[in-house]
């Protein structure tokens, strides 16, 4: 009850004010008449008894302040005035409140932004339930397998997977699935998507619920396949189908296969990869039918499935893993591939299997960007620490300023906490503009990452959500540095006796060194903080100049790979060279392609062929075998590519089957096995899958290049002519070089390819463009660094000149007489100079050592440069000296033209 | 003047004005010399914590106001006791003598 008086009492306070405030009034004066009243008649004069009645009321506007403390509504009411003062002090000072917020913003956004990504990337579960009973199967010890890799996870051939859905004993149910790239577009051009082959088992293991129709089972994944059905994932339906759920009887082209839809994954479903979205998912047993001759499931030695499962009540991954480990001999054994020799078939037998956790889900992407981010993340959290230096140094520069205002009102009767409390209300202010800023920016941050790390072939999916615990904690830190440097001036200024402040003139109480003593702390640390991130901008963008100027060992512009499928035509092993050397002939026919060359491998495209390489007269060899990369090339491909020949020459037309194996090498091939000999006469045989081959003649010797990724070291390559390898495949993978622009060569290389096989599916893309989308995270590793490392220096340098310009302004009156003494403009400048030059190299000093200390965790993303690079270090150094001295600068000079009689007068 | 109403038992104050409005509404003035003439002169309360405590009361529930003509024809406010009021009235009352009870024993004993 005793609320609700209130409540209402305290609205009609707030609501009618006018009202409310006229009744305290009339109760106070009808108070004082009958005091006044009362004291004359007992015999008081009028004047004596007004008198004596004021006294004793003592003042009547003190007793209102009372009565109004005594009610809630007063509060809300002085919080508001404060709210609406300090937005209008904020108003007042552009420039402050801007650099206060925006860095503010900056330092919560980025922080939010990174941390946001790297939870999505690396700690955030499957969305399944009970995630943390999903395990995945894997080899104990990698390289103990041989054969063909295919997937991002050939973890297992498929017998090997039928063995361990049968033998293992830790699951209550396992699956198996791979992702590879479907093309579901009917005819023409080719349009991949991210599908999926998974087992009968998948959803259901992983407790996945249709959002539409039903979803696949067991017994849709049977060895004959009899009804294969498409799942859909929930976006994918979205996008290309609108969500509509009249989906009876639609069917999906994969690879030009029509299949049917059956239903649709449930929203939160994305698949097992962190960080790719499914498309379309079909069971393992239709990969026959879509991937043709080239099947993985029919060949003993294609590694392709990844397999997981659901642990059973009870079990961990350790006891799943002794299960494993226990039946890998046998699994194996029954799964052995027949093209094994007895050394390939010894090293499989010995291998184990086992389960290790797998809740977070599989991703490559973890790998390559769990260190950047993190390392990014620990470049941010500088800048948010830079960020709050400079908050706190604005702060302290406020609090001087307005010392005297603080002292004028203490004076005039403002309580003290009254104050404090507006001081309060203003940090707050800035603060909650701040974090309310970040929070923005940190959702479009975080998408501009995520772009900057997709690529054209494997565009990233992360499903992001603003993560309040971050955005929590940055934003409490902001308001930490708000409130306590906010506050300490408060608390100071309105502890000094307002006397004093007053009596001290122009100068305010900073007289005292001490806080001045915190800025300049506050500035060197920022300066060394600084210097650690342009540091870290350096390395990384020197790193990434290093990795884009590169010598591949040929030259990626102007050069077009162009891959023309024509698997329709169902031509037979024997007519398919010639029709692949056709399709190249009119390609070179095409006016303006200068040359043109087909190949099995596209150089860093992260494709690669490895053979056993034999020396010696029989070709038998011990365990330990040399392994070179290969490629399979036609004559020309050396010329399109421009890599130079450093002995022999090219293949040509009489290099065929039938005519002696010939090979070029490279450089680092040479080296290797020929020893000194002339590699003309060097010859040497190919084991590949598990065929010892007919000697090859070296006919050529060509430069170094780089074959999957620009980091590696010197590769060791092989190519042999294109002519002499049996196997054909169904498609013509063509290289071109062009001068003129590649956007009209491709309508030529389109309609040619038509005219000469009106079903084929094209493929093309950019070479250049493909090895820069390779140093994707070289990229976004340089340009974060190198924003956040300016945004610290530009931070740091807003600093300096604060605290400059304030030493000058303090130092007004000891300048002007020292000018009327005679100091001239330079020594006034080199007066004011010192200051900075002092605070800039104890900063520097600092920051050098912290830098050395840390860039060490970059080590492994730096390409071609030590961390403790010392030219990157002198750079760091001297620019960010340049820049905080012409800072300084600007306020050392206006001191230089300061009138000595205004200075004085100051006083 | 007296400086016994500075050391007025925090939170009496309240009770007193209670107390003088259980026999009829009071205006501020009249509420403020009603407990000077029941205390024959030992409280005399100024208006700088009177006027809160009504304040305070009135937002409490425990008195409710009412305009009236006063005899100077000013427009005075008056004062008067809540059926809540009352109930706390008493209970103060009691918890009150409870505890001069009490320490008059203590003091008793002691000398």
């Amino acid at each position: 009850m005793g609320i609700w008086t209130s409540l209402s009492a305290g609205l009609r306070g707030l609501f009618r004010k006018r009202e409310a405030e006229q009744e305290l009034d009339d109760e106070l004066h009808d108070y004082l008449d009958k005091s006044i009243g009362e004291k004359m008649r007992s015999g008081m004069s009028r004047e004596a008894a007004h008198r004596a009645a004021r006294m004793e009321m003592g003042g009547v506007e003190a007793v209102k302040e009372g009565v109004r403390s005594a009610s809630w509504e007063t509060h809300v009411e002085t919080l508001w005035a404060d709210l609406r003062f300090g937005a209008r002090l904020l108003r007042f000072n552009p420039v402050f409140a801007g650099a206060a917020i925006l860095s503010l913003a900056l330092g919560i956004g980025a922080n939010t932004a990174i941390f946001q990504l790297l939870d999505a990337v690396r700690l955030r579960s499957l969305p399944v339930k009970n995630s943390e009973e999903i395990a995945r199967v894997v080899f104990e010890r990698r390289g103990s397998r041989s054969g063909n890799f295919s997937t991002r996870y050939p973890d297992f051939t498929y017998a090997i997977w039928e063995q361990i859905r049968e033998k293992q004993e830790g699951f209550s149910s396992v699956y198996a699935w791979a992702p590879v790239p479907f093309n579901v577009s009917p005819a023409g051009e080719v349009h991949n998507v991210q599908g999926l082959f998974v087992s009968g088992e998948f959803f259901e293991t992983l407790g996945v619920k249709p959002a539409l129709g039903r979803l696949l089972s067991t017994a849709d994944d049977q060895p004959a396949c009899a009804s294969t059905g498409a799942v859909l994932s929930y976006w994918y339906w979205q996008e290309e189908y609108g969500g509509r759920t009249d989906m009876a009887g639609e069917k999906v082209t994969i690879n030009r296969h029509p299949v049917p839809i059956m239903g649709v994954a449930e929203r939160e479903f994305y698949g097992v990869e962190v960080g790719r979205n499914f498309a379309v998912a079909i069971p393992v047993c239709a990969e026959p039918l879509i991937n043709g001759e080239n099947s993985q499931l029919k060949s003993r030695i294609g590694w392709w499935l990844s397999v997981m499962g659901r642990l059973k009540p009870g079990w961990t991954a350790e006891r799943a893993s002794a299960q494993l480990r226990a039946v890998s001999q046998r699994i194996f054994e029954a799964a052995m591939p027949s093209e094994y020799n007895a050394s390939n078939a010894k090293s499989l037998l010995a291998a184990k299997l086992v389960a290790i956790p797998g809740g977070a889900g599989v991703s490559d992407l973890r790998e390559s960007y769990a260190e950047p981010l993190g390392l990014l993340l620990a470049l941010a959290g500088l800048v948010l620490l830079i960020a709050s230096a400079n908050l706190a140094n604005l702060m302290l520069a406020r609090a001087s300023v307005r010392e005297k205002e603080m002292a004028m009102r203490m004076a005039v009767g403002a309580g003290r906490g009254r104050l404090i409390r507006q001081l309060l209300v203003e940090s707050l202010l800035l603060a909650v503009i701040g974090a309310g800023l970040g929070a923005l920016l940190a959702r479009n941050l975080s998408q501009v990452l995520v772009a900057s790390m997709s690529t054209e072939q494997a565009p990233l999916f992360v499903a992001l959500h603003t993560d309040w615990r971050v955005l929590g904690f940055t934003s409490a830190l902001a308001l930490f540095t708000c409130v306590l440097f906010g506050l300490a001036p408060a608390l100071r200024a309105t502890s000094v006796s307002p006397g004093v402040a007053l009596k001290e003139g122009g100068r305010g109480t900073t007289q005292g060194r001490s806080r001045f003593g915190l800025r300049r702390i506050l500035v060197v640390s920022q300066i060394a903080l600084s210097l650690t991130l342009l540091v870290g901008a350096l390395l990384f963008a020197r790193s990434l100049k290093n990795l884009a100027t590169l010598d591949p060992g040929f030259h990626r512009d102007g050069v077009l790979v162009v891959d023309i499928d024509f698997t329709a035509r169902h031509l037979p092993n024997e007519a398919r060279r010639a029709f692949s050397d056709e399709l190249l002939r009119r390609v070179r026919g095409i006016a303006g392609v200068d040359a043109a060359a087909t190949a099995a491998i596209v150089p860093l495209s992260g494709d690669g062929i490895g053979h056993d390489i034999l020396v010696g007269a029989t070709g038998e060899s011990p365990d330990d075998v040399p392994v070179a990369a290969f490629n399979y090339v036609s004559p020309g491909y050396f010329e399109t590519l421009q890599t130079p020949f450093l002995a022999g020459h090219d293949f040509d037309e009489r290099d065929r089957v039938g005519a002696p194996n010939v090979a070029i090498v490279n450089q680092a091939f040479v080296e290797k096995f020929a020893q000194g000999k002339n590699p003309l006469d060097f010859k040497f045989r190919v084991r590949r899958l598990m065929k010892t081959s007919a000697p090859y003649q070296i006919i050529g010797v060509v430069k170094d290049t780089k074959y999957m990724d620009l980091r590696e070291n010197r590769e060791i390559i092989a190519y042999s002519p294109q002519a002499q390898n049996e196997e054909a495949g169904n498609d013509a993978l063509i290289l071109l070089r062009s001068s003129a622009p590649l956007a009209g060569i491709l309508s030529g290389v389109k309609s040619t390819a038509m005219q000469a096989d009106p079903d084929a599916d094209i493929t093309f893309y950019n070479l250049h463009k493909m090895i820069d989308d390779g140093l994707k995270r070289d990229r976004l590793m340089a340009r974060l660094s190198g924003f956040f490392g300016i945004l610290a220096v530009l931070l740091a340098v807003i600093g300096l000149y604060g605290v400059i310009s304030y030493m000058v302004a303090r130092r007004r009156n000891e300048i002007g007489i020292r000018m009327t003494l005679g100091a001239d403009r330079r020594s006034i400048i080199s007066l004011v100079l010192r200051e900075s030059i002092l605070l800039l190299s104890i900063g520097l000093a600092m920051g050098v050592t912290l830098a050395l200390a840390v860039s060490s965790a970059a080590a492994a993303l730096l390409f071609g440069l030590k961390p403790h690079d010392a030219g990157t270090l002198i750079i760091a150094t001297v620019s960010l000296a340049v820049v905080a001295l012409a800072a300084s600068y600007l306020p050392a000079l206006r001191a230089s033209k300061l009138d000595p009689v205004e200075a004085l007068r100051h006083e | 003047m007296t400086d016994t109403s500075a050391t007025l038992v925090q939170g009496t104050l309240d009770m007193l004005i209670l107390k003088t409005l259980a026999l009829e509404p009071l205006h501020g003035w009249g509420i403020s010399q009603r407990i000077q003439q029941l205390s024959r002169g030992v409280f005399e309360v100024n208006p700088g914590s009177l006027f809160p405590a009504f304040r305070r009361l009135e937002r409490a529930g425990l008195m409710e106001c009412q305009w009236r003509t006063s005899e100077n024809n000013r427009r005075a406010k008056y004062y008067s006791l809540t059926k809540a009021g009352r109930q706390k009235l008493r209970s103060e009352t009691r918890e009150w003598e409870r505890q001069v009870a009490a320490i008059a024993r203590i003091l008793q004993t002691a000398s």
